[in-house]
């Protein structure tokens, strides 16, 4: 579902001397239907570039990153919007949503836009904003007056609305106390047992030995470490 | 799919100075593209060439009509243009006054576009103009006041309904959130992005607010001296920026 054939990465600042950072070399992994993988290595190795560069918002500079047989890489914009929409989801570390939109319409939206039905989209979207335990109360607020475990919850329902064939997870666990770590455990579990591939970043260790069925240290994938 | 919009080697030159040049996209059904780039970089003249209002000195604008297929605005009629931009386009201007007719009611100049297009029955084109005031946020009792009477983002939101009450399928906006206080521009966004999703536009914006483009625009074009310096996907754009002028301008962002 997600591969990675030798995909390298470096930034170049051209306002600050044209300095080239290389931040990724030889990258390659690949990812089954059904299969969670976790990202490892220390805070700066490159986690996050990585999920990134899977998802499309990094470019990277040579080798190919296949979702779903499309090239992310070499994609036309509008053939990655179409990827976004349908088949890779990503759970991101912060909620970025238009003001004033309420808190039960920016769940549904993943749905809305692939033309779900909008009752079936809102019902879903409270289902889910059920479990995660976010009052009732609130669904009719926009989310960005949150606490921060609120917005990562909303972030999360979100996130697995629809059923994406592939998901990117990035700590999805981080401030979450233990009745809600679960609740997000067992929906990745979910996801994973109707056949989603996963690729996540869990700095929970209990959480990444319970969910992920291999790890892989991208510090291989830093250059100048590798071999 | 056939291209909506193919814009292909447009460039307009004012005496020996660059306004634009060598701008090459295609746009598709559906797809909202932001155009960014500092004051002077010519993104105002490109939207005016593709809309018609400038003469571009080069270069092709080519849109899919309903009617005729793909067919090049440029070198088409003046009648067939002016036909154009009271159907199936639309052009939202930075200054309402300079959209609407500020001495002609709310629903005149909702109704005025409809006329434009053929519609003759006075209770069918004031039932529009109100089911329209109700979609912008606009209080049904108003609807026989003139936009002078109305706050700048009441006048905003009423040039947005006069230009989309014909059903356009292509919307040019020209800093539609520019000057408005940031609670009524929350509105306008939101707004915008539900009118885009259920009438399937597509549309090209310019502004220089790069939170507006990022979340209104899928695709993102930066331009700078005339040039598009970068080009792609907005997110991809905004977070991994290629061009030394591009990384400027989002390290440039002030934080809130």
């Amino acid at each position: 579902m997600i591969e990675l054939r030798d995909v390298s990465k470096s930034f170049t600042l051209h306002n600050q001397g044209s300095a080239v950072i290389p931040v990724m070399e030889g990258a390659s992994l690949k990812v089954a239907p059904g299969e969670c993988v976790a990202l490892t290595g220390a805070s700066g190795a490159g986690k996050s570039t990585l999920m990134r560069v899977i998802y499309g918002n990094y470019l990277a500079a040579s080798g190919q990153v296949l979702v779903a047989g499309l090239d992310v890489a070499q994609a036309e914009p509008r053939e990655i919007l179409a990827l976004r929409r349908e088949t890779l989801g990503y759970v991101s570390q912060f909620l970025r949503v238009v003001p004033r939109v309420p808190t039960l319409e920016v769940v549904a939206e993943p749905l809305l836009t692939i033309g779900c039905d909008k009752t079936e989209a809102l019902d879903k979207a409270a289902s889910l904003l059920a479990r995660l335990n976010i009052p009732e109360g609130l669904w009719r607020l926009s989310p960005t007056t949150f606490s921060g475990g609120e917005q990562q919850r909303v972030n999360i329902a979100r996130g697995f609305v629809h059923d994406y064939p592939a998901l990117l997870i990035d700590e999805p666990t981080a401030s979450l106390d233990a009745q809600n770590r679960e609740t997000v455990l067992s929906l990745i579990e979910e996801a994973n047992a109707r056949g989603a591939a996963i690729v996540g970043i869990f700095h929970d260790v209990g959480a990444r030995e319970r969910v992920c069925d291999r790890e892989i240290n991208v510090s291989e994938f830093t250059p100048g470490v590798a071999a | 799919m056939t291209p909506l919009l193919q814009v292909k080697g447009i460039e307009k030159r004012y005496g020996a100075r660059i306004g634009c040049t060598d701008v090459n996209f295609d746009l598709y059904p559906g797809e909202v593209m932001g155009i960014v780039g500092e004051s002077g970089s010519g993104k105002s003249t490109l939207l005016n060439c593709m809309a018609g209002h400038l003469e571009p000195d080069a270069g092709q604008v080519v849109f899919d009509t309903r009617a005729g297929g793909p067919m090049d605005t440029v070198t088409m009629t003046e009648p067939e243009r002016r036909m154009l931009g009271r159907t199936d386009w639309a052009f939202v201007h930075q200054h309402a006054r300079d959209g609407l007719r500020m001495s002609v009611s709310a629903g005149g100049n909702i109704g005025e576009r409809l006329m434009a297009v053929g519609d003759r029955h006075y209770g069918a084109i004031r039932d529009k103009a109100v089911d329209w005031l109700g979609r912008v946020e606009i209080d049904e009792s108003r609807v026989d006041d003139r936009p002078t009477a109305f706050s700048g983002g009441m006048q905003q939101r009423l040039q947005i309904a006069r230009n989309l009450v014909t059903g356009p399928r292509l919307v040019f906006m020209d800093e539609p959130t520019g000057g408005l206080d940031v609670s009524v521009q929350a509105r306008l966004l939101d707004l915008l992005r539900g009118l885009v999703r259920e009438m399937g536009l597509s549309a090209i914006i310019v502004t220089h607010d790069l939170a507006v483009v990022r979340l209104l625009a899928d695709r993102l074009m930066v331009m700078k001296s005339g040039h598009v310096v970068e080009a792609g996907l907005t997110d991809q754009v905004l977070d991994d920026p290629q061009h030394g002028y591009t990384q400027l301008l989002v390290s440039s962002v002030l934080q809130v």
